[in-house]
Order: structure tokens, then sequence, then C-alpha cells
């Protein structure tokens, strides 16, 4: 296969990278909007490789924000990003998983074609998809449990079928750090599940996930860390001590509603569609 | 047959065919990204505004097509500065343009004797005015506007589907975005002849719109737009030479029927609109 010019990445680096980072909403010429707004505040943090960290918040928290910031598709007005020991700018290796709401599911793809836009860089440009990118391709699909669904429009999928052609999208793309924005919304528990099994079978691969969601009990049993996030990084940590009250106080505020009883901590969020 | 014959023996009929078929083949092509992008209303103001160019070109006796070329491209230039620069809305944006720029070249043309005919030739189009060097002009702009689609279509696909894939994959975003924005500038010049700036918009939307009830993947999209396109543009042409109607507003009403033939088409199979979203989707395999 042909190799193409990546950004390195150095030994012995984390994954991800960031220092005292910040985003303003005001940081383009807006009439009548005076006065900046952060959508992130002093956000610093890393995350080593092949970690799984579920990123929990409210709404307007800035999960979305920080996404975009790693992505490398929004320049953070202060701050530092590195991936894999280098500056977002070079690195087609990390995928974006985009919540279900932003995607045109009428648009006229199957799940191949989908799938194959994860390659677009690799193939370069003024090429086609080669024996090879197809290979690439079906094996990724066969990987997420998905190969029935080759030649589906997209719009046929269910929600848990959606997102797991995102991911043979990500696997397509070699990518090696995925982000996965509120992909669980709205599934069912066997098919969150599923999901979370994929994302093991990635984990084995030293592929290091982010992922927001609004289910503290799922963040809690099957991610190596939580981090809360209120435009600051309230808490980044271990389940357990991530999840104190206090931090979830701290991150909710009012729009928590708590809800103890015997044996634990009822926890539900006022809303959960997107930023 | 001798009805479909009996045209041919003249000149300016066959010319006008030959027109009607390029700028069906291409803008119905390209239509289909600004159909599936939300484009139309972009579509119909660069028609508009490239008129001060076409009209400055007229007055001045430059070919039409160079006018419109540089005024198209000043077009989308600045709608792109101004959506990229200011936080003006893109539709904002595009309406000051469009209409302070439709003034001016209204405002030009008003202060010749002939006014009202050359405002209804630009307004409308002049298909069976056109030259050979307009037809050779044409062809060779369109032909470049296929091949740049073509070129550069994964590139486009992933634009359109993900802008957000597109940023993370590194693609040049911002260079392809003005691409097709002059895409788009340069497509509108190859149909001005032959629909006018007031029809443009049917021409670039209407075949797309079709193909979209009918195919369920992007190439498939295209070649049923472009034989859409090209038909209406042919059977317009007829249309326009039997019923003496002007030639223009026949090849749009031609592929407005064949709009709403296909959409009382879907419509009987039940398929109203494209395929049902994945949030009304069926239950999960297991």
């Amino acid at each position: 296969m042909k190799r193409t010019i990546h950004m390195p990445h150095e030994p012995g680096t984390p994954a991800l990278e960031m220092q005292d980072v910040w985003v303003n909403y005001a940081s383009r010429l807006s009439p009548g909007n005076g006065g900046a707004r952060h959508a992130l505040e002093a956000v610093t943090f890393r995350v080593e490789r092949g970690e799984r960290v579920a990123v929990v918040g409210p709404n307007g928290a800035g999960k979305s924000t920080l996404f975009k910031v790693i992505a490398g598709t929004l320049r953070p007005d202060r701050g530092r990003v590195t991936i894999f020991g280098h500056g977002p700018a070079g690195h087609f290796c990390i995928a974006y998983v985009p919540q279900r709401n932003q995607v045109d599911w009428n648009f006229p793809v199957t799940v191949e074609d989908v799938v194959m836009m994860g390659r677009v860089r690799q193939i370069g440009l003024l090429r086609r998809p080669g024996k090879s990118d197809w290979a690439t391709v079906h094996a990724a699909l066969e990987r997420v449990d998905a190969a029935a669904l080759t030649h589906r429009q997209i719009g046929e999928l269910s929600g848990g079928q959606q997102q797991r052609v995102f991911l043979a999208r990500a696997l397509a793309q070699e990518a090696e750090l995925v982000l996965m924005d509120e992909p669980l919304n709205g599934l069912d528990i066997p098919t969150q599940e599923a999901i979370i099994g994929i994302l093991d079978d990635l984990r084995r691969d030293g592929v290091t996930v982010l992922l927001a969601t609004h289910d503290l009990d799922l963040a809690a049993e099957r991610f190596d860390r939580i981090m809360l996030l209120n435009r600051r990084v309230v808490a980044f940590d271990k389940p357990g001590a991530a999840l104190q009250s206090g931090n979830l106080l701290h991150a909710y505020g009012g729009h928590l509603h708590r809800v103890e009883d015997g044996d634990g901590l009822l926890i539900t969020d006022t809303c959960c569609d997107g930023e | 047959m001798n009805w479909l014959l009996e045209p041919l023996q003249y000149d300016f009929i066959v010319r006008a065919l030959l027109a009607a078929v390029v700028v069906g083949l291409v803008c119905s092509i390209l239509g289909v990204y600004i159909v599936l992008r939300g484009m139309a209303f972009l579509g119909d103001a660069m028609a508009h505004t490239i008129l001060p160019g076409v009209v400055i070109a007229f007055l001045l006796g430059w070919p039409l097509a160079v006018g419109a070329l540089i005024m198209g491209v000043l077009t989308a230039l600045g709608i792109g500065a101004l959506t990229e620069r200011t936080s003006l809305k893109e539709d904002t944006a595009i309406g000051v343009i469009f209409a302070g720029l439709f003034a001016l070249g209204v405002a030009m043309l008003s202060a010749r004797g002939s006014y009202s005919i050359d405002l209804a030739h630009f307004l409308f189009g002049n298909m069976l005015g056109v030259s050979t060097g307009d037809l050779i002009l044409t062809s060779a702009l369109g032909f470049i506007v296929l091949a740049l689609i073509y070129l550069f279509y994964k590139e486009f696909l992933v634009l359109s589907f993900d802008p957000l894939l597109a940023e993370t994959l590194r693609l040049p975003t911002r260079f392809l975005n003005y691409l097709l924005l002059l895409l788009i500038a340069v497509t509108i010049v190859v149909a001005l002849q032959v629909v006018g700036v007031a029809l443009m918009l049917a021409i670039l939307v209407t075949p797309a719109a079709s193909a979209s009830f009918l195919t369920r993947r992007l190439p498939s999209m295209m070649i049923v737009s472009a034989v859409i396109g090209v038909f209406s543009g042919v059977a317009g042409i007829y249309a326009s030479y039997y019923l003496n109607i002007a030639s223009g507003p026949a090849v749009v009403l031609v592929a407005t029927l064949v709009f709403l033939a296909v959409l009382g088409l879907a419509a009987l199979r039940g398929r109203r609109s494209p395929p049902a979203t994945g949030l009304e989707a069926g239950p999960e395999a297991p």
C-alpha cells in the first residue's frame, strides 16, 4: 500500500495533551455583541495512548467545542494542543464521529461510500480508490459487524447501525484518536453494549477514544477515566474519584437532579440534546 | 419522424440545440451539488450578480461571457470572503451583494434606448441568437467545469456530506469551497444565453431535484440529472419551435413537467421524499 506523508508520532508522548486552552465565543466580528464569553477556560489535561475517556457535562459545557479543538477544526484563542507530540495541524489520524443530527441521512451515498470517505486523504488528490482501499473498507465493515449493510443507503440504517458505520469509517481512516460526540444518545442498552464492544476491540490496537455522553452510569462502568467538563475541567480522574458529589454539583449546578436511594446515587441530567 | 427533422434545416436551430445540450449537461451535473449542499439561493443570487458584468461587456462590444466570467469570479470571491470574515449569516451576505449588483446592471442598461428588448434577452435568454463563436466558448467552459467535477469528485463528495471530516482529513477545504463557487459562476456563464438570469436557478436545481427522487448514489444521481437536463434542453427547443414560445421558458417548463411527473411517480410508490431518516428507521438488527 502507498504510504502517505503523515505527521510523525513521537514515541513516549501522550496521545493528547492540552495546556491552558481558552476558546472565546465572540472571537469573530459580530455586530452588537461586545465582550468575550468563554466556551472553554484554562483547559489543561493529558490522555495516554489507548485510554478510553468519557467526557461528561451539562449542555453548553463545551464538549463539542473541546472536540473541535482537538480535531484541529477550531483554533483555540490561547493555549497549546499537542497530539502524539505535535500540533494538530498535520495530523489526519483523528476521527470525529459527528452527532447524529449533524448528518444528512438523505444524502445519496451507501454505507461503503461513507466508509470510503475515510480513505480520501490516503488515496490522495486526483486519484481513484484502488483495490487495497476497497479491501480496507470492507475489512473495516467486517470488523464492526456491519458487512451485511455494505450496499445499504445510509437513510435506511438504525441508530446503532449508523454508529457502526461511522466507526468503520474511523477504522478505514486508520485513526489513532477517535472523538465521538454523544454517540449513544437514544440507543437501547444492548446496542450501547455492542458499540462499547467495538471500542474494546479498538483499544487492543492502541486506539485512544474520547466519548461525550450524558450517561454517568455508563461512564463510570465502561471507561478508564472521566472528564467532568463545564467550560473548565472540574475533575479528570478514575470514575470513583471523578464522580464525587462535590464535583458533580460543581459541574452541573442546578441542572442536576439527585435522587439518593439505598445503594447509590441516581443522577439524571435535565436534557440531552446537542449543544 | 419528419417533425423531428424539420427544424434542423435552420442553422440557428441546430446551434440552439447544441447549446441546449451543453447547458443541460453542465448545469444539471453541477446542480446536484447545489441541491445537496442547499446552495440554491446562492446559485440564484450569483446568476443575478453577473448582470452588471454582462451589461458592461455588451456596451463595450466584448463577448458577453467575458464580462459575465469576470463578474462571476468577483462575486464568488466576495461572498466567500464576506461570510468568512464577518458573522453575517451567509444568506444575508448574499442578499446584500445580489440585490445591489442586480440593480447596478439594470440601471446601466436602462440608459439605453433598446432597454426593454435587451433586458428581456438578459433575463430570459436568447437561445436562437447563439453564434458559432458563442457555442465554442460555451462548450469549452462547460468541458472545464465537468473535468474539474470529475477530478475533484471524492473531495467534493466528502466536503458536501461531512465538512468536518474534510477538515480532519486536512483536505484543502477553503480551496475546494472557493473552487465550487467558481464552478457555479462559470456554469452560470455557460447557461446565460440559453436560459437567462431570471430562469437560471431552474436549470441548476430542477433536474437534480428530480434525480434525487430516483437515485440512491451520487454518480447515478448525476447521470439521471444529466439525462433530464439534456432532454429538457432539447425538448424545450422543439416546444419553442412548434408552439412559438420563448426558448428559455420552454426549456424550464419541460424540466418542471419532468419534475412533476417524477414527484407523482414517487408519491405513487409511497416515497414522497428520499428514504426515511435514521431516527425513524426500523428496530435495531442484532
